[in-house]
């Protein structure tokens, strides 16, 4: 028999093996992660030469070609303004209508809010693509394709379930007391909702937000098809046909690809902890 | 009066009325839109009732049935993700050292975009892209395919794609849900002697069972009508329309030939699938766990 001695010794060799095991399983797991980022930005630095004859090794030598091709006629400044300016209006414009009707879901009873409510947070689980056909013949007859503002009524509308649901949640553990005081104190419903709610909602209203910019920056079909005009293009729409015009061009693709990264690498690595919030806050809710 | 004036604030529906004109707007009038456009001879003028004849037409298109064959297919991909995103959760619940660093790590490809992403790896998966160039590199040349160009192998890096990019969610879920669980109860199944795969099954699993039946629609939901965005960007439904999926064939026909009435009958069938699912989803949930809500 072994002695306890024996025991413990054994014990802590396996338990150093099992961590072993674990850390090589989860270094492979960053490694298929960041093999891609990584090789991105290597490949962006190559010259059209090296990228051809040396596919996988280091840039050799080291350049900023790329940049300027995409500087110089790839319009991506252009792209850059446009994605900012469809992703900003859209995702205020949402917040605030989400913010009045998440204030009334959660702090004001009026007949059918149960109903409503979840006909509103039903819609988020619908593909877009269901409606784009009726969105794009109602545009064209009010003349708003090729204009920002059809993307960005589209893209508002489709963030909105997930935004008032989540603004809802947050809103409904606000105590009653504190809104009654201020209710004694003369405020009215407007200014519970801008002077007591939202000072206190702060980190809901981040989390949304990074949810939300991260939707539209990437957003690619809705663009596609409402935002056709040359100076209207997005982002990732302009990568997409920046591919398929200068096809041999490839390592200036990649600069592209990298540029349009950078943002929301940056959004991410600031607020990932809002990141993680608003992506369990719909699954772990309401259980 | 101050009872009444309780019971009903009037303002209410002031508050949730630019919601409901957007939802109206953006959700409910085009799909009853659609509706009404599957029954119509949308490519004539005046556009004529046609009953079911775009049902028809879209029945009898292959390209459909590819189509719908490769969600069926992509939609394979929901156990792999659940087993993946299991053994992951796990491993960062277990306060392995720098698990905050690899949560990180791991949810990193979600917030990529498709298109970025995506068009990385068509670049990828080329012919002479960086996979074959690689492969031959370590001498296993052989096993170079033209992975975009063959029929049997387009939809495969497709399905790679989408893996390398959500698996990352459900790990999340998983784990945000397990760290509500008390510790205790992992440290006192060891001590009793439970093994690995006996804690698995008997602790993990039934805590996150409610977690994993969320997402486990979610991803069907997912894998039947939000992967446009990978098709577009990496394949282009080829070769030969190999990697067609629903919402693909739903643009090319609205978009590209013109076809709006049997896009629109797809677009209905796609949302009374989507519908049908999380209906199903509510009462399976109501049912298994109704004592706990």
């Amino acid at each position: 028999m072994a002695s306890t001695n024996e025991i413990r010794k054994r014990r802590a060799v396996e338990r150093a093996l099992l961590g072993a095991a674990r850390q090589t399983v989860l270094a492979l797991v960053a490694l298929v992660v960041f093999v891609p980022i990584l090789y991105i930005i290597m490949a962006s630095f190559k010259s059209k030469m090296d990228y051809v004859g040396n596919q996988i090794g280091l840039p050799a030598p080291f350049v900023l070609d790329n940049y300027r091709t995409l500087l110089k006629d790839g319009q991506i400044l252009l792209w850059f303004a446009n994605s900012a300016i469809v992703t900003g209006v859209s995702v205020a414009s949402c917040t605030l209508i989400a913010v009045l009707g998440a204030f009334a879901f959660a702090k004001m009873r009026f007949p059918g809010k149960d109903r409503i409510f979840n006909l509103v947070i039903s819609l988020m689980i619908i593909p877009p693509i269901v409606m784009l056909i009726p969105l794009f013949v109602l545009s064209t007859q009010v003349r708003l394709v090729n204009t920002y503002w059809s993307a960005i009524i589209i893209d508002a509308g489709l963030m909105l379930p997930f935004s008032v649901y989540l603004l809802r949640n947050f809103f409904i553990t606000v105590p009653e007391s504190i809104m009654n005081s201020a209710r004694i104190d003369g405020c009215s419903d407007r200014g519970i909702l801008f002077r007591i709610i939202l000072p206190l909602s702060s980190s809901a209203l981040i989390t949304l937000t990074v949810v939300n910019v991260l939707w539209v920056w990437n957003e690619l079909l809705i663009a596609l098809i409402f935002l056709q005009k040359n100076t209207l293009t997005t982002l990732m729409v302009g990568l997409v046909q920046y591919q398929g015009k200068f096809k041999v061009n490839q390592p200036a693709l990649l600069a592209g690809i990298f540029l349009s990264m950078i943002p929301m690498i940056v959004i991410y690595l600031v607020g990932q902890r809002f990141f993680v919030q608003g992506l369990t806050a719909g699954a772990l809710k309401g259980e | 009066m101050t009872a009444a004036k309780r019971s009903w604030d009037r303002k209410a529906y002031l508050y949730i009325l630019p919601t409901l004109a957007v939802i109206v707007l953006v959700f409910l009038f085009p799909l009853v839109q659609n509706a009404r456009y599957s029954l119509l001879e949308m490519g004539q003028k005046g556009r004529p009732y046609s009953g079911m004849r775009n049902y028809g037409l879209l029945l009898s298109d292959d390209t459909f049935w590819i189509s719908l064959r490769n969600n069926g297919l992509l939609i394979l991909l929901v156990p792999l993700l659940v087993a993946v995103s299991l053994v992951f959760s796990v491993l960062l619940f277990q306060r392995i050292r720098g698990w905050k660093f690899y949560r990180g790590v791991v949810l990193f490809p979600y917030i990529t975009s498709i298109t970025a992403i995506g068009l990385f790896y068509s670049l990828f998966f080329q012919g002479q892209g960086m996979l074959n160039t690689f492969l031959e590199r370590i001498g296993l040349g052989f096993l170079t395919v033209d992975w975009l160009g063959n029929k049997g192998w387009a939809l495969a890096a497709v399905m790679f794609v989408v893996l390398w990019r959500e698996f990352g969610f459900g790990t999340i879920l998983f784990l945000a849900r397990l760290m509500t669980v008390e510790e205790d109860i992992f440290d006192a199944a060891r001590i009793d002697g439970a093994g690995w795969w006996r804690r698995m099954f008997a602790i993990v699993i039934p805590r996150l069972a409610t977690v994993i039946e969320f997402y486990v629609f979610l991803m069907v939901v997912t894998m039947l009508s939000w992967v446009f965005n990978y098709v577009f960007v990496i394949t282009l439904g080829g070769p030969a329309r190999s990697t067609y999926v629903t919402e693909y064939y739903i643009f090319m026909q609205s978009f590209k030939l013109n076809r709006m009435g049997v896009a629109s009958a797809l677009s209905i069938i796609l949302f009374l699938v989507t519908a049908a699912l999380a209906f199903l989803s509510f009462r399976f949930r109501k049912r298994l766990y109704g004592e706990y809500e």
